[in-house]
């Protein structure tokens, strides 16, 4: 049984996978494209050549954590929707910090990354504090927090940090996690340092979740909250750790793009959008850290390839958008996948 | 500037931009009444702003004329009931987390509208459309004095039917045993069962409900307020008609009262800049206002906001 159970949790990302990239294919062929050179120009895009390997892990790096942040608060139960706002603040604080602070690299950029968290675990505490003291659902106020962010962060560039250009100074160089060295192994993509902070965030979430008595504490309040209640467990507390600790790697996941990608903060008309893929990358990863950096991989892959099908086979970008959305929903709804499972190992008999 | 100035100034403008939020938060009603989290609201509200400035687009090109929003606005109504019949199959019937299946429809609306958008017009935004809803002064109740400056001048027919629409949600929902039917499936749905109510039946029809009533949300928002649709014009509209609902208690009419509230904070924070008294208020507290209060309802602090009891939990026969 155990066995079959990890054959599942494998088999039903992966057919997952097939059946939406399948039906993308169907949308595309319908649509007047031609799928097959579209999906060859997408993996090209993807892992084609050192340029774009570099990209890819490039936009794996914020993915894997904020995937990390919404695997975290799902193993306590919880649905942090709220990523996006939690990145938004760790992005300014990470930014903040870069732009004001004089220090070596060596303290800079810790001390950098170490505010982003900070920002996002404080952000990522009050729906928590809400959920625990209030009972109030924190799906809903983490969806409000995001826009409280959005539009109070902008605030605060604008008043506070403002260049010309509707944006941030430039961090110093001493907090960037930009490297020459691997820019000029991949042929000059953006690839900066970050994919390591987001490796160790990774290994740091299984070690908390599995190795110590607090990951056991909330892994306990996720499964059952009374039972745990009863076992003398303080589910109050456990709810406020998860959801500050899942902040704290949406914050993390903020200053890859503050101190890797753009260097800068910019004044936000919309979401950034990697806080919302963070929830398709836990879905696919089934909440594990491994997974989350497989599913990281494949989104973040999809993503930077998107571009290279756009000018190769002229099919539009937001075609990823629409395969994600197809993946998610057939992760969620496993039943059907279950099911279909069945059919196929029945001999195909109906 | 004078004080009735200002009002006439804030308020038109306010009943103007809660339009679109009173269709969706009133869709967000039936959903969330019927025991269904619909999250979707904002992917909901994109595919209807996608829908409307097309189908417009295409009506004034056979002729429609004035005519093609009111098309439009049902073109859309269907189109979203259909989008959210998605929502309803995962949620309802293969028993997909809730909140899961509206983030993915969030994501699908949202690929989908500008991959066609890019298709059909080989461009990121549907041509400008010149066929809008018109402001109009409604007849005789614009010469009330005061009132009729106010809430009956230089105003959109939209804006009414929103009010009337809200008022027949409330008659539907309270006064008909359709209505409650669909709130005893979303309060506890094994009674309903029991009592011989077709709990998955009443939930689709409340999802497909709100896919409609949101769809028109957004062509309603294309046809007075944008004029075409792009990749930025429906950008958290559809998440604060959610937080209209709830700090609306999950009831139309408090739905239709918070929606104008939030219509009037957004008027604020645009045309604010001008007004004597609420110019040195930072646009920024505007701008979160309608997101702190609806924190602080549910919190309690507002007065105490709670969900109907079986929200969000599938229904499975025969489960204790």
């Amino acid at each position: 049984m155990q066995n079959k159970n990890n054959k599942m949790k494998l088999l039903v990302p992966l057919v997952s996978v097939f059946l939406g990239l399948l039906i993308g294919g169907i949308i595309m062929l319908v649509s007047g494209y031609r799928p097959i050179e579209a999906y060859v120009a997408l993996f090209q895009g993807m892992l084609g050549g050192p340029y774009y390997i570099g990209e890819t892990i490039r936009q794996m790096s914020p993915l894997i954590l904020s995937g990390l942040a919404v695997a975290f608060a799902f193993r306590t139960g919880l649905f942090n929707i709220g990523v996006e706002g939690q990145l938004l603040v760790g992005w300014l604080a990470a930014v903040y910090v870069g732009v004001t602070v004089d220090a070596p690299a060596i303290v800079h950029i810790p001390l950098a990354i170490l505010a982003a968290a900070v920002a996002g675990a404080l952000w990522g505490a009050v729906p928590g504090i809400l959920k625990a003291r209030f009972k109030v659902h924190e799906v809903i106020t983490t969806i409000m927090m995001n826009y409280i962010a959005l539009y109070t962060t902008n605030e605060i560039i604008r008043n506070f940090l403002l260049a010309p250009g509707e944006r941030t100074e430039n961090v110093k160089e001493s907090a960037s996690l930009a490297s020459p060295f691997l820019q000029s192994i991949t042929e000059y993509s953006t690839l900066h340092y970050g994919i390591i902070v987001a490796l160790i965030a990774a290994v740091i979430m299984w070690f908390l979740l599995w190795r110590t008595t607090m990951g056991y504490e909330l892994r306990a309040v996720g499964f059952n909250q009374h039972a745990s209640q009863y076992a003398g467990i303080n589910v109050s507390k456990n709810i406020v750790l998860s959801m500050a600790i899942s902040g704290a790697f949406a914050g993390i996941a903020g200053s890859m793009e503050g101190l890797g990608t753009y260097q800068y903060m910019t004044i936000n008309a919309a979401f950034t959008g990697v806080g919302f893929d963070g929830i398709a990358v836990a879905l696919l990863g089934a909440n594990s850290a491994i997974g989350v950096v497989l599913g990281a991989a494949l989104f973040g892959g999809l993503k930077i390839g998107a571009l290279n099908m756009q000018s190769i086979a002229g099919v539009p970008t937001e075609l990823v958008g629409v395969v994600i959305a197809l993946i998610i929903f057939f992760v969620a709804c496993s039943y059907i996948v279950h099911w279909l499972m069945n059919r196929v190992s029945k001999g195909g008999k109906i | 500037m004078s004080f009735m100035d200002i009002l006439a100034l804030i308020v038109p403008a306010a009943i103007v931009s809660a339009a679109p939020l009173i269709f969706t938060a009133l869709g967000g009603v039936f959903s969330e009444r019927s025991g269904v989290v619909n999250i979707g609201l904002e992917g909901l509200m994109l595919f209807g702003a996608f829908t409307g400035a097309v189908t417009i687009y295409y009506g004034e090109q056979l002729g429609l004329g004035g005519a093609s929003p009111w098309v439009s606005f049902i073109v859309a109504m269907i189109v979203g009931a259909m989008l959210a019949s998605i929502h309803a199959l995962a949620s309802i019937t293969l028993k997909a987390d809730q909140v899961v299946s509206g983030v993915a429809l969030n994501f699908l609306a949202a690929g989908l509208a500008i991959f066609l958008t890019k298709k059909i017009f080989n461009a990121g935004q549907t041509p400008v459309i010149s066929e809008r809803i018109s402001k109009s002064d409604i007849p005789f109740l614009s010469d009330i004095p005061l009132i009729g400056k106010l809430f009956f001048s230089n105003a959109y027919l939209t804006s009414y039917v929103a009010v009337g629409v809200a008022l027949i949600v409330w008659y539907v929902l309270y006064k008909t045993p359709f209505g409650l039917r669909l709130r005893s499936v979303g309060e506890h749905p094994m009674a309903a069962d029991t009592m011989g109510i077709n709990v998955t039946k009443v939930r689709y029809i409340g999802v497909l409900l709100s896919g409609a009533l949101a769809g028109l949300g957004g062509a309603v928002y294309v046809a007075s307020i944008s004029g075409n649709f792009t990749h930025s014009t429906i950008t958290g509209q559809g998440f604060m008609a959610l937080a209209a609902m709830i700090f609306g208690k999950w009831h139309p009419l408090g739905a239709l009262g918070a929606a104008l509230f939030f219509g009037l904070a957004q008027a604020i924070s645009i045309s604010g800049s001008h007004i004597p008294f609420l110019q040195d208020i930072p646009k920024v507290f505007l701008l979160i206002a309608p997101y702190v209060l609806t924190i602080l309802a549910l919190a309690g602090l507002v007065g105490r906001a709670d969900a109907p009891k079986a929200l969000g939990t599938p229904y499975e026969k025969g489960k204790r």
